[in-house]
């Protein structure tokens, strides 16, 4: 509170009055078209969010079609608020903040347009390849390899322009905001990069390099980084640029901005393994996750109490200013979210969050309230400077701030009930000690009421954008477009060595297309080299006797499921709980998922887990269920997946899996992919005939195909989590126990 | 789990670009003055200086 922004010194105090002042202009044309992707993908992104929160209680809402049902919806709408969404902001916002910050237009303005037209490209490819069904089924990276390919090469042209507009600043001081940035860069790089490593096998198909339990491993690093890199450097950056423009007032401690960012980056990457407490990830790597995630409240709340004290003698002006309300809701948002995270982190609450409403709301409160509000907040901030003008209607924009405001609170709140109220259903005995709810269905019709109530708050927040995006056409059209702002600024004099040369990097920038070249090689390398410990770690994969290789009609159940979807509403891990034990049968065991490439745990359970339902109903009732499953199951709102009862399965590729499968280390035997069709038939005609005969009633006699893909999902369901059993019962059990804990 | 030390590994190389950039920006004087950095990002605005 003491520092006094009147004492400082005036507006340009570090410049040397020899330098020869520049004139250039910035480029505010690529920030406008990152702007309009970002109002155009936020909208797609929230209507597939409302079709999707109104398919968990009416699965009729999926529209019938195998494009529209909930299992690849829901990737839809991740990847289109991610990636999309805020992606595109998060460029807008940088793009227009760097180039103030640092004096200077960006770096290329070809780089910008490939970068943005790339951009553009992934997303409509991601657009296309979801509802199809093409994913790798990795949470918010489901893209398939050659996407992963052109998001590594575009990621790579954006550093180039960045880091190049670095190298030709004029302004010396590097504010924190920057720093944000570059940690963004550098970090979601290597994430990306070491999650994506996964075998090819078509066009459009691949399998993830790792399995099992280490798969979950890498998976959920990048997962949780993810959301550190991707949904909170860049908006930190954001904010520490953004608060005080809005605000118009000098961050509170600056100081504090450069704990927060270095404390925050050291500390991030390590919280990983807390989505995977209570599963067959060692013990020492799930505490490693609780602590760090616990020590990360520290770096989060230094930021969120740095932005709102920034705020100090300007709370007047939140009564009438609506982009300091957002400012206000935002970082309140985010210092929620982030007490929220490492609460979540200790293994006594999680225990009763995890695969719960809880963890939706928990990202919905960073997703809608941090992330959401933030860019409406640089959004309604910057176009008006963009055109030169000023925003169309304050009052629409108040308007947009409490439909927002009462969207989120209608999202999150009867989310935190409901999470909380099947968490504890799942887990109540009674006197007697059996489950009270023993009947899974009940613990998820239980809160559809609360459902309607988010997919309300859900439009709300929909509702809000469109009057922003109302707003903002109308501000627009008021005004012109800026594309090339003008300014003048002195040059930096470090950048000429002493005997009036030009430093290396003075050089490079002239060249943009070779300094880009040069970068991709130097990734390409990295990348060679970062793959050979994986293809050796292949060899030491544990494995437990009885565990075996799926079958062919298996492996194509299993890719089935996956195209599906399945793991976005069941898990695939029995916890070591009492309740899971007794409801699910023994706890899943690090073992058991060795040829799990990808695996498949989940984090969500709306339906059942299903890692123990290997024989544990007919091939009838999965028969029957999976083609409506009110047929088995009344009251369910697991949609109808009627479609695998017609679709012929298509075995064109079952060669290539085996060969690929083989190649990731599973023990499949030379030669066996042109054997493997011959089984999978047989497989197929002894369900078929097991089918035919549970079907058929007196006088009826019924035909099943054996060619369509149901009979292949059949084959995999039922063989879920059965090869432990398969184990003879004296002294083995206990074998595998230590098997398993001397890993 | 050996897995585990391949992220492990990519984290530390990720922690040792952080440090080397700490170090530089240290080293580089980046952090000699903390009061007019805040301030002077203020007045960047060529077309709307509202203060």
């Amino acid at each position: 509170m003491t520092s006094t922004p009147a004492s400082a010194p005036p507006a340009k105090p570090h410049t040397d009055p020899n330098a020869p002042v520049e004139h250039f202009s910035y480029d505010n044309k690529i920030v406008w078209m990152f702007v309009i992707a970002t109002l155009v993908f936020g909208f797609v992104a929230m209507l597939v969010g409302v079709l999707v929160a109104l398919q968990i209680f009416s699965p009729a809402m999926n529209l019938d079609t195998p494009y529209t049902t909930f299992g690849r919806t829901r990737p839809l709408h991740t990847n289109a608020a991610i990636f999309a969404f805020v992606g595109n902001l998060v460029f807008a916002g940088i793009y227009y903040s760097l180039q103030r910050l640092l004096k200077a237009r960006l770096f290329s303005d070809t780089l910008s347009r490939i970068h943005f037209w790339g951009w553009q490209l992934i997303i409509l490819s991601a657009a296309i390849t979801l509802p199809l069904g093409i994913t790798t089924s990795k949470e918010y990276a489901e893209l398939e390899w050659p996407i992963d390919i052109a998001i590594a090469l575009v990621w790579v042209v954006f550093g180039i322009n960045m880091i190049g507009t670095i190298l030709k600043r004029r302004v010396r001081h590097m504010y924190v905001a920057i720093w944000f940035y570059i940690a963004t860069f550098a970090t979601v790089a290597v994430l990306h990069i070491v999650n994506s490593i996964e075998l090819p096998i078509a066009a459009l198909k691949s399998y993830s390099m790792y399995s099992g339990v280490q798969d979950a491993l890498v998976q959920w690093w990048y997962g949780h980084n993810a959301v550190a890199f991707f949904l909170t450097t860049p908006f930190l950056g954001l904010m520490y640029y953004y608060l005080p423009k809005a605000a118009n007032r000098p961050v509170y401690s600056y100081r504090l901005s450069i704990v927060h960012f270095w404390s925050l980056v050291f500390i991030y990457i390590w919280a990983g393994p807390h989505h995977l407490l209570y599963s067959s990830l060692p013990d020492w790597a799930q505490s490693l996750g609780v602590v760090f995630s616990i020590m990360l409240i520290a770096p989060s709340w230094g930021g969120m109490l740095n932005g709102l004290l920034t705020l100090r003698g300007a709370w007047d002006r939140v009564r009438e200013d609506p982009v300091l309300k957002f400012l206000v809701v935002a970082v309140t948002a985010y210092g929620m979210a982030t007490f929220e995270g490492p609460m979540l982190s200790t293994k006594t609450i999680n225990s009763i969050a995890h695969f719960t409403d809880w963890i939706p709301a928990h990202v919905h409160v960073g997703t809608l309230g941090w992330n959401g509000f933030m860019i409406f907040v640089i959004l309604y901030w910057m176009i008006p400077r963009l055109f030169g003008t000023q925003l169309y209607s304050k009052r629409l924009a108040n308007a947009h701030f409490w439909i927002g405001t009462l969207g989120i609170l209608l999202w999150v709140i009867p989310m935190y009930f409901s999470g909380f109220t099947q968490g504890l259903m799942w887990k109540e005995f009674d006197a007697d000690g059996y489950l009270v709810y023993n009947n899974f269905l009940e613990t998820t019709l239980q809160i559809l009421p609360l459902h309607h109530v988010r997919a309300l708050g859900g439009t709300l927040y929909l509702v809000g954008l469109i009057v922003m995006i109302y707003n903002v056409v109308k501000t627009v059209k008021q005004g012109k477009l800026v594309a090339n702002e003008p300014d003048s600024y002195p040059a930096l004099q470090h950048n000429l060595t002493p005997d009036g040369k030009y430093a290396w990097h003075r050089v490079l920038e002239r060249r943009p297309v070779q300094f880009m070249v040069l970068s991709v090689v130097a990734i390409l390398i990295g990348t060679v080299i970062e793959m050979m410990p994986t293809f050796l770690i292949e060899s030491n994969v544990p494995t437990i006797a009885s565990v075996q290789p799926y079958t062919p009609l298996e492996l194509e159940g299993r890719d089935i499921y996956m195209r599906e979807g399945c793991y976005n509403c069941h898990s695939q891990w029995v916890r070591p709980f009492r309740n899971e034990t007794v409801r699910y049968g023994e706890y899943s065991k690090a073992g058991e998922f060795v040829y799990d490439h990808p695996f498949l745990w989940g984090s969500r359970r709306t339906g059942p887990d299903l890692h123990r339902l290997g024989g544990k109903y007919l091939d009838s009732w999965h028969y029957n269920h999976m083609y409506d499953p009110t047929l088995t199951s009344q009251g369910s709102v697991m949609p109808r997946y009627k479609w695998l009862h017609e679709n012929k399965l298509d075995v064109a590729l079952l060669p290539n899996k085996i060969a690929a499968m083989r190649t990731l280390g599973v023990p499949y035997e030379a030669g066996y992919e042109r054997k493997a069709e011959e089984d999978l038939w047989q497989q197929a005609k002894a369900i078929k005939l097991r089918l035919d005969k549970e079907l058929s009633t007196e006088g009826n006699a019924v035909q099943v195909p054996m060619d369509t893909e149901i009979i292949a999902l059949i084959a995999y369901l039922q063989r879920l989590g059965t090869d432990i059993k398969a184990v003879p019962p004296a002294g083995q059990k206990a074998e595998i126990g230590k098997s398993l804990s001397s890993k | 789990m050996e897995v585990i030390f391949i992220l492990i590994g990519f984290s530390l190389l990720i922690a040792m670009i952080f440090l080397a950039a700490f170090v530089w920006n240290v080293r580089s004087g980046q952090y000699e003055d903390t009061d007019t950095p805040p301030i002077r990002m203020l007045f960047d605005d060529t077309e709307n200086p509202e203060s």
